[in-house]
């Protein structure tokens, strides 16, 4: 369980420590970032912080609630997919598809003799539309999957193991209907949102600092729902689910809203992602993608915040550039940090800072400015290595 | 979408498509076998569990080269010497990964899934880099080829027939060691309560030890198997992994027979409704199915009572 840090210590939901990490962050994504690499570069940094969104719903839902979910790609997935098929009903204006037997509809249908626009790709005509559907689709999935599962006290290994299934569902499904879903290639060639187009160099920085800023916001919710009364029933819900529940609370609703939350934000980090690498395909949902997005969080650390997004950038930067050099190698990578993440640093990178870099620190800023780790859990780093259970 | 089919015809398409789903019930049936031994008793997630069976497969690849190269006159009887060294190299992989990462992690179940599935990537790409990313097949010995008729228009298959057959002698195998031996009831003890057992006398470490190779082993066989039907890639153990695990939790993750019903029912859905629907489309029908009746009933269509 947590111990609440003293009131006064705490201006609004943030700590000072949190608002020097969070600082840092921005300063390094805003500034030394685009300063420091070329529009190439910047772009690889933009798509790696769309995985960032799901990583901090991962530690939110995992680190903080206990719920491993092996699903998240679903739900990237679904927020990208939703995107992309505004973006494509754009492109697909009947001047730019003329050269259709049926002008007007997406260059897929046509190639698959569908000769109308089914019905569920009407709506993302409007922009609107198309915004809040990013937000709600997956949140309504996950409620419905979270309703099913937690109201029956499924949870643990069991939930991780059919939300990975509804993974190879999604992308199955993707995949076979081709004609709709535009099948293994996904939704490409993406051009304008609302006029603009997204393919220029510029519009990919704006959609750059537009990600960024996203990413900050969504950080500051992330720190609003730890800090606040719900964050410490997720945290005591973990430790002792039964407790919890014989105090009085419904602890069902409390996954399912993590869950729906969790999901709502890797949603945007999808629709982040079309816009940005101006596609969206399968390879994104299936299990392959939803376990490396797990691993993120882990290695980042999975009850840090900020320690999640420094995990992704690293594993991704590690995957880019490991990948260009050395292709072989770069699964023993993973798969040897998968391993290593689990046996020898279970708090991530958020947690070797908390015990050996933070301890050092203090002394020099006559506090305890720790920059990434806020662990809630009541062990301290001197406790070992060992993570409480992220679920039992 | 029966109508354009006559009586007789209906009839010889369940047929045939319900030994089509035969051969991939023994599949699954073979693969969850020793899932259901390594998660249903230990309570261990093995995402490294296809690659396991596909080290089976390999060791069968390499036995049947061997015989072909050096010994063909007795190329006739490889697949059994091939299925006894599967059993014990994959076991002997399996004791050596319980033992340097599985035993620190009994009590994280989901961080044995993280670590796991690490294993599954270092093996995929070792395989990948020692066999080569082509996919293999080995030669079947004469005996094993070509198919019986049963009717004017069906056939099955000597090959599916042996598979199965080896499958049913499996599964007594297993259903015998787990329930009437000694050793099983010790496994049993342990999974019930650990601690007691331990108290009696019972070497749970080492009863752990020996039931995730046995586990690793059977699957090692289920690769053997699985050559017989298929060709072998770095990669075609994952393409089982999740049909495996939803077939062992829809099964009722600690019992034998919900098991093989559960394979059963799996695999008759999927195959009876590739004819009349599209591959993709029936697989995830059968899927949705499975995880729905899940979501209605989480544990599983036979469930062991045990006290905790």
């Amino acid at each position: 369980m947590t111990i609440p840090a003293p009131k006064s210590a705490r201006t609004f939901f943030l700590r000072p420590q949190d608002m020097i990490g969070i600082a840092l962050l921005a300063l390094l994504l805003l500034v030394v970032l685009p300063l420091a690499l070329d529009n190439f570069r910047l772009q690889f940094v933009g798509k790696y912080l769309t995985y960032a969104f799901v990583a901090l719903g991962l530690v939110l839902c995992w680190g903080y609630a206990g719920i491993l979910s092996l699903g998240q790609g679903v739900f990237f997935g679904l927020g990208g997919y939703c995107m992309a098929m505004y973006l494509k009903l754009e492109a697909s204006s009947p001047e730019n598809t003329k050269i259709q037997s049926t002008p007007g509809i997406p260059d897929f249908m046509d190639w698959n003799q569908i000769t109308s626009l089914p019905w569920f790709w009407e709506p993302f005509r409007s922009f609107g539309f198309t915004t809040l559907a990013v937000i709600v689709v997956p949140a309504i999935f996950a409620f419905i999957v979270g309703f099913a599962m937690f109201k029956r006290r499924v949870g643990g290994v069991y939930f991780a193991i059919i939300t990975q299934a509804l993974a190879a569902i999604l992308t199955i499904l993707i995949i076979g209907q081709q004609g709709y879903t535009g099948g293994i290639n996904g939704i490409t060639d993406l051009r304008s949102l609302h006029g603009w187009d997204i393919r220029t160099d510029s519009a990919k920085t704006i959609l750059y600092f537009i990600c960024v800023g996203l990413l900050l916001a969504c950080i500051l919710l992330a720190y609003f729902v730890k800090s606040s009364k719900l964050g410490r029933i997720l945290v005591a819900m973990r430790d002792k689910e039964d407790r919890v529940r014989f105090s009085g609370y419904d602890v069902s609703s409390f996954k399912i809203f993590v869950f729906c939350l969790a999901a709502s934000l890797s949603a945007i980090g999808g629709a982040m992602f079309t816009l940005q690498v101006g596609f969206m395909s399968p390879s994104f949902v299936g299990i392959v993608p939803s376990i490396e997005m797990v691993i993120y969080t882990a290695v980042g650390g999975r009850l840090s915040i900020l320690g999640a997004i420094y995990g992704t950038l690293l594993v991704n930067w590690a995957k880019t550039s490991f990948s260009e050099s050395f292709p072989e190698l770069w699964l023993f990578g993973l798969g040897g940090l998968f391993i290593a993440v689990v046996l020898i640093f279970p708090n991530g990178i958020a947690g070797l800072w908390q015990s050996y870099v933070a301890p050092r620190l203090g002394p020099l800023f006559g506090g305890a400015p720790t920059r990434r780790a806020a662990p809630p859990s009541a062990s301290p780093p001197a406790s070992g290595p060992i993570a409480p259970a992220a679920a039992e | 979408m029966f109508s354009e089919y006559s009586l007789t015809e209906l009839s010889s398409i369940f047929l045939m498509q319900g030994f089509a789903g035969l051969i991939l019930f023994s599949v699954f049936l073979l693969m969850a076998l020793g899932l259901a031994i390594i998660f249903g008793q230990m309570g261990v997630i093995n995402m490294a569990h296809g690659e396991f069976m596909i080290l089976g497969a390999y060791v069968t690849y390499f036995t049947s080269q061997f015989f072909l190269n050096f010994i063909p006159g007795l190329f006739g009887i490889y697949f059994f010497i091939a299925m006894i060294l599967a059993f014990f190299v994959t076991g002997a992989l399996g004791m050596a990964v319980e033992w340097l990462m599985i035993r620190r992690l009994y009590k994280r179940p989901l961080d044995t899934l993280l670590a796991t599935w690490g294993l599954s990537l270092i093996l995929q790409q070792l395989y990948r880099t020692v066999f080569g990313p082509r996919e293999v097949g080995v030669e079947l010995p004469s005996w094993m080829m070509g198919s019986l008729p049963v009717t004017e228009v069906v056939e099955v298959q000597i090959n599916g027939l042996f598979v199965m057959g080896l499958t049913i002698a499996i599964t007594v195998a297993v259903a015998v060691l787990m329930y009437k031996s000694s050793w099983g009831k010790q496994v049993r003890a342990v999974v019930q309560n650990r601690v007691m057992a331990g108290a009696v006398g019972i070497n749970t470490e080492k009863v752990d030890r020996y039931t995730f190779g046995l586990g690793c082993g059977i699957a090692g066989v289920a690769g053997s198997a699985f050559t017989m039907i298929g060709s072998t890639g770095p990669t075609s153990g994952q393409l089982y992994i999740v049909d495996t695990f939803l077939v062992v939790v829809f099964g009722g993750a600690q019992s034998l027979l919900g098991t093989i019903a559960s394979a059963f029912t799996i695999s008759q859905a999927q195959s009876t409704m590739e004819f009349f629907l599209s591959g993709s489309m029936a697989k995830v029908l059968t899927l949705l199915g499975v995880v729905i009746i899940l979501m209605l009933r989480p544990q599983g269509l036979f469930v062991i009572k045990v006290r905790r």
